[in-house]
């Protein structure tokens, strides 16, 4: 049974996790992907998030979570610790992308992302005929509050994986209320990929 | 987090205090206790199978103590903000259980009692004790109330250190542990404090190598340590807050009477500090901390591989005294043995004295936490059926 509401993307995601799994979170925010994926999946899950009152509501949620710093949360992890680790919403955000990403593919057999696509078409038009830094659905923030440090697109991150040599076992690419299907650089909001090493 | 109001939160009202006692008990240096007194305190209604016993374990100066307020006196117990109808720890649900630890001098056996042997106090004629002897004699306790599993042991400081080692030495005993503001073992910096609380109790002369039974107690050495500690349990934000450079007053009689607010209070704490208060047992319970290592030199994980019981990780942002690394590393371990952990750095300036203070954190997180221990606990205990 899947809700109605759920989020396009964590939809996306739920369908790429396999039942009973052992999930690691990065940056799981206020944990509605988690237990999302606990009620659904019912995986074992554990988040790491940075945010103190993200994580009360995880906690009110039941949910297993380490208040602190994905940068620096992850080098302590068994190889293979967990079946997929999840970085949804939280690679634009990170200082050190290649380190956490190459620790999430030691610790996970799989590594789930998920990301806004900076050439989503309404972002592009922006950008050429008002010449102002985009806002669109996924990319909802002012130039000056934004807690983004990246800005990727969907072609950039099949590039990134191409040229460390990671395999994209799936990719979904997800617009505002639909899966998108033609030329998701243009057309989609958030790129899913589910990579290993 | 949202100043959400705790409703329905009660007190437990008066309490009793209540002993168990027991014979020959074999310390962990191999020594004996001829006899042992534990005092202890309950609070709400233990159940019919015994399934929903909580035991909370008290710090340094603590005592059983922990909630409502006994016949007569005014005093409520030393964590009545966590404990009672409604609470973090909702007596209306739980079976509540506070000793005083072994060592100690409100009411169990410890250095002021009397040895029987020769009928006087034992002085330093008592053994040294370790934090696992104190979880031993809590192990009886618990034994002797018939609760084969605890739902949950919680402590803050020396408090968490007899959760910890409750999870490694007793790990089928109980569901989950809560270790707050606490250390797998103390630092260098906490040994040195302690020591010199210590030092201060013994450079008195009232100390007498401990014979002060029956005569003038060490009390200016017993209140400078305490004084001590209580620079170790706050931060310089909540110094600074409580008192400021604020002067008692403009006159002084004297050139060193205490000058500032903030030496008033040092006095004041230590001074009623020694009316409640064993040197001895100070210098016991300090060493027994110093001494403590959760998992004896190993690293934690390793000995917490294959445990069941669920951990939640409370440390302060401004504790200074164990700062929140060290949580952190208990947090790790548990990670590391796949354990399933939860840990929160709760944004206090409170520092170590926030265990005591940040009721409306630790209220929300212990809250939900006892409940989904307490929901999977009921599904297993179905499925055993």
């Amino acid at each position: 049974m899947v809700n109605r509401n759920i989020r396009p993307d964590h939809k996306a995601i739920l369908g790429l996790v396999k039942s009973g799994s052992y999930v690691l979170d990065l940056g799981c925010g206020e944990g509605d992907l988690l237990s999302l994926l606990v009620k659904e999946k019912a995986v074992k899950g554990q988040g790491i998030e940075i945010d103190e009152q993200a994580i009360y509501k995880c906690v009110a949620k039941g949910l297993n979570v380490f208040h602190g710093d994905i940068d620096t949360g992850l080098s302590e992890y068994k190889d293979k610790a967990f079946d997929y680790v999840i970085l949804n919403q939280s690679l634009q955000q990170l200082r050190h992308v290649n380190t956490v990403l190459s620790d999430a593919l030691r610790v996970g057999k799989k590594v789930i992302v998920g990301f806004p696509n900076f050439a989503y078409y309404k972002a592009r038009l922006q950008i050429f005929f008002l010449g102002k830094t985009p806002m669109t659905g996924s990319l909802p923030y002012q130039w000056y509050e934004t807690p983004n440090l990246h800005f990727l697109s969907i072609a950039d991150f099949i590039n990134y994986c191409r040229k460390n040599k990671l395999n994209i076992e799936q990719a979904k690419f997800v617009g505002n209320k639909f899966r998108i299907l033609f030329s998701p650089n243009l057309f989609a909001q958030v790129g899913i990929f589910l990579i290993s090493k | 987090m949202n100043k959400r109001k705790i409703e329905n939160s009660g007190s437990v009202g008066v309490v009793e205090e209540k002993r168990f006692s027991f014979d020959d008990f074999t310390l962990e240096s191999g020594e004996k206790l001829n006899s042992v007194i534990i005092v202890y305190e309950t609070y709400g209604l233990l159940n019919n199978d015994k399934s929903n016993a909580i035991l909370i374990l008290h710090a340094l100066s603590g005592d059983a103590h922990a909630a409502g307020t006994h016949q007569g006196e005014d005093n409520l117990g030393w964590w009545d903000s966590m404990i009672g109808p409604g609470k973090a720890f909702d007596t209306n649900k739980y079976f509540i259980i506070c000793s005083n630890v072994l060592g100690g001098c409100k009411g169990s056996t410890g250095p002021s009692s009397i040895n029987p042997k020769t009928n006087k106090p034992y002085a330093l004629d008592f053994p040294l004790i370790t934090i696992e002897d104190i979880v031993n004699a809590q192990k009886k306790l618990i034994d002797h109330l018939g609760i084969e599993k605890l739902l949950t042991v919680v402590g803050g400081s020396m408090g968490g250190m007899q959760a910890l080692s409750w999870l490694v030495r007793y790990p089928e005993r109980i569901h989950s542990a809560i270790p707050i503001a606490t250390a797998i073992k103390h630092s260098p910096q906490q040994i040195a404090f302690n020591e010199v609380g210590r030092q201060a109790i013994m450079a008195d002369p009232h100390w007498k190598e401990g014979n002060y039974y029956g005569g003038p107690h060490p009390v200016k050495g017993l209140a400078v340590a305490r004084m001590i500690g209580h620079i170790t349990y706050m931060s310089d934000t909540s110094m600074a807050e409580k008192f400021g450079r604020q002067k008692k007053s403009d006159a002084q009689p004297f050139k060193f009477t205490a000058d500032f607010e903030v030496e008033g209070y040092l006095r004041y704490r230590g001074d009623s500090f020694v009316k409640r208060f064993d040197a001895n047992s100070y210098l016991y319970i300090t060493k027994a901390m110093d001494n403590f290592d959760a998992s004896e030199g190993k690293p934690l994980q390793d000995v917490l591989e294959g445990v069941k019981a669920k951990v939640l990780v409370i440390a302060f942002k401004s504790d200074w005294l164990y700062p929140a690394y060290q949580s952190k590393e208990i947090a790790k371990a548990c990670k590391l043995s796949g354990l399933e952990a939860t840990y929160c750095e709760v944004n206090s300036t409170y520092g170590h004295d926030a265990f005591l203070l940040e009721v409306e954190e630790e209220t929300h997180l212990i809250l939900h936490f006892l409940k989904k221990v307490t929901s999977e606990y009921e599904v297993t205990k179905g499925h055993g059926k």
